[in-house]
C-alpha cells in the first residue's frame, strides 16, 4: 500500500515535470509551432488510440468507425463555440462535454445493432456508420460547410489543455480497466460464453466500453477541431480509422502504454522523415500481417510498459510490479 | 418510363454487386472471415482488363478471361500466406491481417501505377431500343454475363463433387475431413472461384464506370459486403437478391432523392435489415454452440 501511494506520486511527479518542461521549451520558442503542432497531433492520436484500444483491445471487437465518432465530436462542438456567447473558457468546457456526449450517443445508437451480432458484423456496421456520419455532414452543408469545411472554429486547444484533458482520458481509462467493469470486460474478450454464464451481462457491458470509448473520441475531435480551427469531412474518412487501428495494433492490443508509444511513434515519424510518407502505409500493412501472423496479440502484447520495471533494472534488483494491477 | 429506365440501370449495376457479394458469403460461409481484400481484388481486375485491351491489344473476352484467371491465382495465393496461419486464431486477428492485404494491394497499385484515375477502354458502343426504354449494350452485356456467372456458379455448388465438398466444409470442417475432404484444397478453390467472379464484376463495373483507380475497389468491396449481408451471409441466392437490392436501392436513389445520400441509404437500409433480421433476409439463424 504504501508502495503504491508512493508510486501515485512519483508519475503525478513525472508528469508535472513533464508537462512543465514542455511548457517552458514552447514559451522559450525552442518547440517552434511547426513542432508545437506536431506535438498537439500526437497528443489527439494518443487519446483515440488509448479510447479505441478499450474497444478493440480489451473488449476484443474490431471497430472501424472511430473517425466518424471523431468527426460528431468535433463538428458539435465546433457548431457550440461558434454561436456561443458564453466566455471562452466556459464555453470550450460545454463544447467539450457536448462533443463527448453526442458522440457517446452516436455510439449508443450505432452499438445498439451492432453489438446484438457477433463480433465480424461490428467492423462492417462500425464502417458503414462511420461513411454514414461523413455523408451525412457532406449532406447538411448550411451548417457543417459540406465539403468545402467548416471554417473559422475559435482556437481554443493549446498545449496545457490538450495535455491534461488527454491525461484525464488515460486516467479514465485505467482505472476503468483495473475496475471490476474493466474485468468484466476482458472477460468478454477472453470467452463470451464463459462470460455469460458467470453473470456477466454482455450486452450491457458491449455498448459501456463502446459508448465511453465514443465519449472520448469525440472529445478528442473536439480538442482536433478547435486546434486546427479548420474542419474537412475527408480527414474523417475510413483511412484514419484504419490508422487508429494500426496504432492500436502495434502497441499491442489490451496494451495502454503500448498504445500511447504507438500513437506518439507513429504520428511523429512520418513528419520527421517526409519523403518516407509515400511508402507509409505499405510499410504499416506489410507490418500489420507480419505482427497478426507472428504475434497477434500485437506488438507489445498486453504488456505494459512500468516506469518502476526500469527504476528496478537500475537498482540492480527485481521489480517488485509484476502485479497486473499496477501499471 | 424513366422508372423502368432506372430500374435497368439498377439491375445492371446491382448484378455487378451481386457477382462480388457471391464471393464475400462464399469466402465468409467457408473460412467465417469477411475478405477486406476482395474488393481490391475488383480493382485488381480492372487493371488487368485495361492493360490486356490497352496495351495488349486483346479483345474484351480474352481480357476477362485473364482477369479471372490472375485474380483467381492472386485469391489462392493471399489465403495461402495471409489467411491461413490464422485459421485457428481469434477471429480479429484475420480480420486484421486481411484489412492489411488490403491496404498492401492498394498502395502497391498506387505506388506502380500512380493514384490518379484511368481511363477504361470502351467495350461496346451503342444501344437499343425495347419499346421507347434505351438499354446500352453495356448494361445489356454485364446483366447477361452475370446471370450466366450465377447459373453456371449454382450449377458448380449444387450438382459437382467439388461443390459437395464446399458445401460439407462450411458446413462442419472437422467432419468433412473425416469423410475424406481436402480442406485446404476446397478452401482454396472457393477463394479461387470468389476472386474470379470479383475480377469479372471488376471489369464490368469499369465498363459502366469507365475510370479505374487503386482505390476504387475499397467503397465498392464494402458495398457488395453489405448486400452479402442484407442478403443473409453464407447463402448463394441471398447474395443474389442483396445485390440487386442495392443496386436498384442505389439507382431510385440517384434518380429520385439525391446522388450524395446514396451510401447514406445504401448503409441506412443494412442496419434497418440487421435489427430486424440479424441473419440477413435469407440467412439461417445458427446457435452458437459451445
Amino acid at each position: 500500500m504504501k508502495n503504491n501511494f508512493k508510486y501515485t506520486a512519483f508519475i503525478v511527479l513525472l508528469l508535472l515535470v513533464t508537462y512543465f518542461v514542455f511548457v517552458f521549451l514552447i514559451s522559450s520558442k525552442t518547440i517552434n509551432n511547426y513542432y508545437q503542432g506536431i506535438l498537439m497531433l500526437i497528443m489527439i492520436n494518443v487519446m483515440l488510440a488509448v479510447s479505441l484500444n478499450l474497444v478493440t483491445g480489451f473488449l476484443g471487437q474490431l471497430t472501424l468507425g472511430h473517425a466518424g465518432f471523431m468527426a460528431i465530436g468535433a463538428y458539435v462542438s465546433a457548431l457550440f463555440t461558434k454561436v456561443s456567447e458564453l466566455p471562452d473558457i466556459l464555453s470550450f468546457v460545454i463544447a467539450l462535454i457536448l462533443a463527448g456526449i453526442a458522440a457517446a450517443a452516436a455510439g449508443i445508437i450505432i452499438g445498439i445493432p451492432a453489438l446484438r451480432l457477433k463480433g465480424d458484423y461490428i467492423a462492417i456496421l462500425t464502417l458503414s456508420a462511420g461513411e454514414i456520419i461523413r455523408g451525412l455532414i457532406i449532406y447538411f452543408d448550411e451548417y457543417t460547410g459540406g465539403s468545402r469545411g467548416m471554417k473559422m472554429i475559435p482556437a481554443y486547444s493549446n498545449f496545457s489543455n490538450v495535455f491534461w484533458i488527454m491525461i484525464i482520458t488515460i486516467f479514465v481509462i485505467y482505472s476503468i480497466i483495473h475496475s471490476r467493469h474493466g474485468r468484466a470486460v476482458i472477460a468478454i474478450r477472453e470467452d463470451e460464453i464463459a462470460a455469460e454464464s458467470v453473470g456477466i451481462n454482455i450486452v450491457n457491458y458491449k455498448l459501456f466500453a463502446f459508448c465511453i470509448s465514443a465519449f472520448f473520441a469525440g472529445v478528442a475531435g473536439a480538442l482536433f477541431a478547435h486546434y486546427n480551427t479548420l474542419l474537412d469531412p475527408n480527414n474523417f474518412d475510413y483511412n484514419y480509422s484504419i490508422e487508429m487501428l494500426i496504432m492500436v495494433v502495434f502497441g499491442g492490443m489490451g496494451s495502454l502504454t503500448g498504445s500511447i508509444v504507438a500513437a506518439l511513434g507513429l504520428t511523429a515519424l512520418p513528419q520527421i522523415l517526409s519523403d518516407f510518407s509515400n511508402y507509409r502505409m505499405l510499410l504499416y500493412s506489410i507490418l500489420l500481417i507480419i505482427i497478426m501472423l507472428f504475434k497477434p496479440s500485437g506488438l507489445f502484447g498486453t504488456h505494459e510498459f512500468s516506469i518502476m520495471a526500469i527504476g528496478g533494472l537500475f537498482k540492480g534488483k527485481k521489480s517488485k510490479t509484476k502485479k497486473r494491477g499496477d501499471l | 418510363m424513366n422508372f423502368i429506365q432506372q430500374l435497368i440501370n439498377g439491375l445492371s449495376i446491382g448484378s455487378v454487386y451481386a457477382l462480388v457479394a457471391l464471393g464475400y458469403t462464399m469466402v465468409y460461409g467457408i473460412v467465417k472471415l469477411i475478405n477486406f481484400a476482395h474488393g481490391d481484388i475488383i480493382m485488381v481486375g480492372s487493371y488487368i482488363v485495361l492493360f490486356s485491351m490497352k496495351s495488349a491489344g486483346f479483345p474484351f473476352w480474352i481480357s476477362i478471361l485473364g482477369a479471372f484467371t490472375l485474380c483467381a491465382i492472386l485469391g489462392v495465393v493471399i489465403e495461402r500466406v495471409a489467411y491461413k496461419p490464422l485459421r485457428q486464431a481469434p477471429r480479429i486477428s484475420a480480420l486484421i491481417t486481411a484489412i492489411g492485404v488490403s491496404i498492401l494491394i492498394q498502395n502497391v497499385f498506387m505506388l506502380s501505377f500512380k493514384p490518379d484515375p484511368r481511363p477504361f477502354p470502351n467495350v461496346i458502343d451503342g444501344n437499343f431500343g425495347i419499346g421507347s426504354i434505351n438499354v446500352s449494350y453495356t448494361t445489356a452485356l454485364t446483366i447477361g454475363i452475370s446471370v450466366l456467372l450465377m447459373i453456371l456458379l449454382q450449377l458448380i455448388v449444387k450438382k459437382t463433387k467439388v461443390g459437395k465438398a464446399m458445401r460439407a466444409v462450411s458446413e462442419d470442417e472437422g467432419a468433412a475431413s473425416l469423410m475424406g475432404i481436402n480442406v485446404n484444397r476446397t478452401i482454396s478453390i472457393t477463394f479461387a472461384i470468389g476472386s474470379g467472379l470479383a475480377a469479372v464484376g471488376g471489369a464490368l463495373y469499369s465498363a459502366a464506370y469507365p475510370l479505374v483507380d487503386p482505390f476504387m475497389g475499397a467503397m465498392f468491396g464494402l458495398k457488395a459486403f453489405v448486400a452479402a449481408v442484407i442478403g443473409g451471409i453464407g447463402s448463394i441466392p441471398g447474395a443474389i437478391l442483396g445485390g440487386l437490392i442495392m443496386g436498384i436501392a442505389e439507382s431510385m436513389t440517384k434518380a429520385y432523392i439525391s446522388s450524395q445520400l446514396t451510401d447514406i441509404i445504401v448503409f441506412g437500409i443494412l442496419i434497418v435489415v440487421l435489427l430486424v433480421k440479424p441473419s440477413g433476409i435469407m440467412g439461417k439463424n445458427v446457435k452458437e454452440k459451445v
